[in-house]
């Protein structure tokens, strides 16, 4: 080995501290890379195969009923490549284990069992089949979820008819990669929702659609204008009451997943970027540090003929190999965290194999990043190596120029004493450098900020949302709007206190080009049980007349208070109308529309009709209410409010959790390497100063109070900026969230700043310690003797 | 004037000049003042022969063993390395030139402090063309049992031996010492004279020595004063004094 080589090992040996904490931040930012951009492209590649697999449609329709001659028409529709007609039905699973009933979704198969769009994945068991009413594939989340196996029966209410269903296969299909009843239902709770692929000349009779189809998958030809494609379908579609096609964008399931992906693509991005930010601000400091300490040794290679780029090589490997340790470190925990985090999301979206994995291309790119963010870093130092001229090498560098500022000026720094005034100089000299690594810690602080921000979010909307904005034990969903006389039956249940309706009307909002698909809920005027409340949780009242608008919907369409929208009306007689904006409601969830029940009949031009009775229930009864509900014809879903709130939690906790506990164990390595490495150059920049003070009397805590006070006012400082960074990276987080699915309050609670001030704190004073006890050890006569 | 001029003027028995200064001057700005180290020197340096430049402190006379090292660049004159002019050379040429054919020994040793004493000259022999084995060279300054040890468990004498198995471990034309005795005691002294004396005598390496201490002159086949950044006088001593007949 070179002695050269020699030096090297030997000068990383005695960094190890710096090295090791360098390394750290470098592996946090390359597991981060790995893990996140790894969940991205795997998502994406298991997407794209499962699409391409099983035949992921273009376009999508629902309609009530259509002939299946109306298909060859769809077929002409330019652009349209293929068709596929089938039966697409909502019914009420009343399941055993759970007390209200979970939704189920009939989807038809056709004779030979193989759609030629939308195909399913048939994980175990058999296709049903053709004739039997009795057979089903079951979506796989759902039997996961209720331990249902093949052989086994589920419940199902048929078109009011209770049948037990066999299960004779278990499935998934790329429409249900998300797979939820509704778009408002964003809990994505798999034991509430299950689909059932059933022989479709079986369930055809049960639901009167023999020789008729009322949902339909489309194909488009390549280059194909989908919108073009979506206005003749709506046109042909229009009489045979159909809800409005779209294309993959609004399919549920894709645009979830999609939201997703976006958030990922963007945090992918970002969170390395900051870890690497101050893995090369660390990597300068010690760098520069490290060949202002060794200008001798530097001029010595130089003197005896060592070329300058030849020793600038050599620091160079130094930072190579912080980065390539810290690389493999990195490239291992983002696997592992990559394989946690495609486990939480495995719980959200279903493909037929577990998703991640480690992409060495996407490895080499995350360690060539840093090696070049690593350099960058180191560039400053190297270069002046290479200016360096050997004979000024050897001569002791200048003593470092310190001026009189301001505080001297104005006489305040009397009130320092002594240690507060070098305290003082010390930071006025290096400002660049104390900002830096005040932001470095105001990163780290930032860090733990976002990552219980979220927490903190979801607390403050299920607050709004679920307790003060809903107030009832129970909501009854109906699979078509009853008369408004089912509230008054449902309010003389034994145990049910107070009985509301609410309608949902399915309409699609138009002004001018712009159109959204939504609903208009329609609120009875005294009601006590929902009431509707902006994100800041203040109460808004339903106007008389006219239609409130979500603001995000509002801004969408470019309408305000006092302009008219287009409504059309998708039930019914299919009415259209021009109704007035009456005002707007920053809220939480969709992009809604609200009415008082009395114009919304008149618009839709219906008797009064509930879609949804909302109740407050005696606890004592609940079970019995509830039990009484899944026997009722018409009910398509039953819902308890803390069932709501408990599933949220529960889910969001864990993945929260999990960020929170990765997102702090991260900010505390950024935190201790800053502080850290800032100690150890001070000490070694600084060491022959504080043993020259010790020599003249100082004490070992007066000594560390001069060289402990600038990190501790390095730390101060990042505090407030950290907390306003962590505010702002929160705001950008939450505008990165899809606007039209819901709207995260930015609401950071006490404590989150709190915790968030205190890892920055502790972490400052576990570095301290380790450099006072260095400062404890302090040779004064070895340092005293050191030339530099 | 022209060297060949110079050289005959110089008359040093018909012996070539390894090195050739003319004119150097050297100024420097120290934080906001010029300082004049050199003021004009011409000086030359023939083969084989073993010269002290004598000056005070802060004399210049550093200042011209760096120049003539190729570890700095006058501010205007001429230095000549045989048929190369070190003045008009790159930073790679002048590199070339300390790699292949100068040998430093520093006041303060300037070992790296994290390799042996044998690592320490393998510095040099890992980067040299045809050097002496690393264990070769420490035999010749007497230090093949203390060839494992880091600087810091050396004591100053035999750190500057170290220096010095380093500086000839590439057989040097020229080897330059700066204040080799500087921070060693007087016996000490004695015996790193001895080696680089040895040195000079038995592998021919020409040899220049700096030093404010005058006694150590009687050594030299030659000794050039240099007060003031200027040469002030230019001795050839009739008879050398082995280094271990120096007293001061």
């Amino acid at each position: 080995m070179r002695a050269l080589d020699r030096k090297l090992l030997r000068d990383l040996w005695r960094l190890k501290g710096q090295v090791a904490t360098i390394a750290a931040v470098v592996a946090c930012g390359i597991a981060s890379f790995v893990a996140l951009r790894g969940t991205f492209t795997s998502l994406r590649e298991s997407q794209a195969a499962y699409y391409e697999q099983q035949r992921f449609g273009d376009v999508f329709a629902t309609l009530r009923r259509a002939p299946e001659s109306l298909k060859a028409r769809v077929e002409e529709i330019p652009g349209v490549a293929l068709a596929y007609t089938r039966l697409a039905e909502t019914v009420m699973l009343p399941m055993d284990d759970m007390p209200e009933p979970a939704v189920g979704r009939v989807v038809s198969l056709p004779a030979d069992g193989v759609p030629p769009l939308d195909g399913i994945y048939l994980v175990s068991g058999r296709l049903p089949r053709v004739g039997r009413a009795d057979e089903a594939v079951i979506l796989e989340a759902f039997a996961t979820a209720h331990s249902l196996s093949l052989g086994g029966r589920i419940p199902a209410v048929l078109n009011g008819t209770r049948r037990d269903v066999r299960i004779v296969g278990i499935g998934m299909s790329p429409e249900f990669i998300f797979a939820i009843s509704n778009p408002l239902d964003f809990t994505g709770d798999p034991k509430r929702f299950c689909v059932l692929w059933m022989d479709r000349s079986a369930v055809a009779p049960t639901f009167r659609m023999e020789g008729a189809f009322d949902d339909l998958v489309l194909r488009l030809q390549p280059g194909a204008s989908e919108a073009s494609v979506i206005e003749a379908l709506d046109r042909l579609l229009g009489p045979y009451g159909a809800f409005g096609a779209v294309g993959r964008s609004k399919q549920i399931s894709h645009s979830m997943l999609e939201g997703e992906l976006q958030q990922l693509e963007g945090m992918a991005l970002w969170i390395p970027a900051l870890f690497l930010f101050v893995a090369a601000f660390l990597l300068n400091v010690v760098l520069t540090r490290l060949v202002y300490l060794q200008r001798p040794q530097i001029a010595t290679l130089q003197a005896i003929g060592y070329p300058s780029w030849r020793i600038g090589a050599h620091f160079v490997e130094l930072v190579s190999v912080v980065v390539v340790v810290g690389a493999i470190v990195g490239i291992a925990l983002g696997a592992y965290l990559g394989r946690g985090m495609s486990a939480l999301y495995a719980q959200y979206f279903h493909f037929p194999e577990s998703f991640f994995r480690v992409d060495p291309r996407l490895a080499a790119i995350a360690v060539l990043v840093s090696v070049v963010a690593a350099l960058v870093g180191a560039l400053g130092a190297v270069r002046s190596i290479l200016r360096l001229v050997p004979a000024e090498a050897m001569r002791p560098p200048t003593p470092l120029v310190y001026r009189l500022g301001l505080v001297e000026r104005l006489g305040l720094d009397r009130i320092f004493g002594g240690s507060g005034r070098m305290v003082l100089r010390e930071l006025r000299r290096q400002p660049v450098r104390t900002l830096l690594s005040s932001i470095g810690i105001a990163l780290g602080v930032a860090i733990v900020v976002v990552g219980r921000f979220q927490a903190d979010a979801f607390e403050e909307l299920i607050d709004v949302q679920f307790f003060r904005a809903w107030r009832e034990d129970l909501s009854v969903a109906f699979v078509t709007a009853a008369p408004a006389r089912v509230v008054r039956e449902l309010s003389q249940l034994p145990g049910v206190e107070l009985a509301e309706g609410e309608r949902y009307v399915p309409v699609r909002y138009r002004a001018g080009p712009r159109f959204r698909d939504s609903v208009i809920v329609g609120h009875a005027d005294d009601l006590e049980l929902r009431r509707l409340l902006d994100r800041d949780g203040v109460l808004v009242p339903v106007p008389e007349e006219g239609l409130l608008l979500s603001a995000k919907l509002a801004e969408l369409l470019e309408v305000r208070p006092g302009d008219d929208v287009e409504v059309e009306v998708k039930e019914g007689e299919r009415r259209v109308r021009t109704v007035r904006v009456s005002g707007v409601i920053d809220d939480t969830f969709g992009l809604m529309g609200h009415m008082r029940t009395a114009p919304l009949h008149r618009l839709v031009g219906e008797e009064q009709r509930v879609s949804l009775v909302v109740m407050r229930v005696d606890a004592r009864s609940m079970d019995d209410v509830q039990a009484r509900l899944k026997e009722m014809p018409g009910v398509g879903a039953v819902t308890r409010r803390m069932s709501i709130i408990e599933r949220f939690r529960a889910q969001s906790g864990e993945t929260m959790l999990f960020f929170t506990a990765i997102l702090t164990a991260f900010a505390a390595i950024i935190t201790i390497g800053v502080v850290y490495n800032n100690a150890r150059v001070a000490l070694s920049l600084r060491g022959r100063d504080l043993a020259s003070l010790r020599v003249l009397g100082f004490t070992r805590r007066e000594i560390s109070a001069v060289l402990l006070g600038e990190l501790g006012i390095q730390v101060l400082l990042a505090l407030p900026l950290g907390l306003w960074l962590g505010d702002a990276m929160a705001r950008l987080i939450a505008s990165s969230v899809d606007p039209e699915q819901y709207r995260l309050p930015v609401h950071i609670s006490a404590r989150t700043y709190a915790f968030a001030a205190a890892v920055a704190v502790v972490s400052g004073i576990v570095s301290a310690l380790f450099v006072r006890r260095r400062l404890d050890k302090l040779d004064l006569v070895e340092v005293l003797k050191e030339r530099e | 004037m022209s060297p060949n001029a110079d050289r005959l003027g110089g008359g040093a028995e018909g012996r070539r000049a390894v090195l050739e200064a003319r004119g150097l001057t050297k100024v420097y700005r120290m934080g906001e003042v010029d300082v004049h180290a050199l003021r004009g020197v011409d000086l030359d340096l023939f083969e084989g022969e073993f010269v002290v430049l004598l000056g005070a402190s802060g004399s210049g006379k550093s200042t011209l063993l760096n120049i003539l090292g190729g570890l700095d660049v006058p501010t205007s004159g001429r230095v000549h390395y045989r048929e190369h002019d070190l003045t008009e050379a790159d930073d790679g040429a002048l590199t070339r030139y300390r790699r292949e054919h100068v040998g430093f020994v520093f006041q303060f040793y300037n070992l790296v402090p994290s390799l042996t004493a044998r690592e320490n000259v393998q510095l040099v022999t890992d980067i040299s063309d045809n050097p002496l084995d690393p264990e070769e060279a420490l035999a010749l300054v007497g230090l093949s049992e203390r060839s494992d040890h880091f600087p810091a468990q050396l004591s100053g004498g035999e750190q500057q031996r170290v220096s010095i198995a380093r500086a000839i471990a590439k057989r040097p034309d020229v080897l330059l010492c700066d204040e080799p005795t500087g921070a060693l005691d007087f016996r000490t002294g004695i015996l790193v004279l001895d080696v680089i004396e040895r040195v000079n005598r038995e592998l021919g390496t020409t040899t220049a020595i700096i030093t404010h201490n005058a006694p150590i002159a009687a050594i030299a086949d030659r000794v050039i004063t240099i007060a003031d950044g200027s040469v002030l006088s230019e001795v050839r001593n009739a008879t050398k004094a082995r280094p271990a007949d120096v007293r001061w």
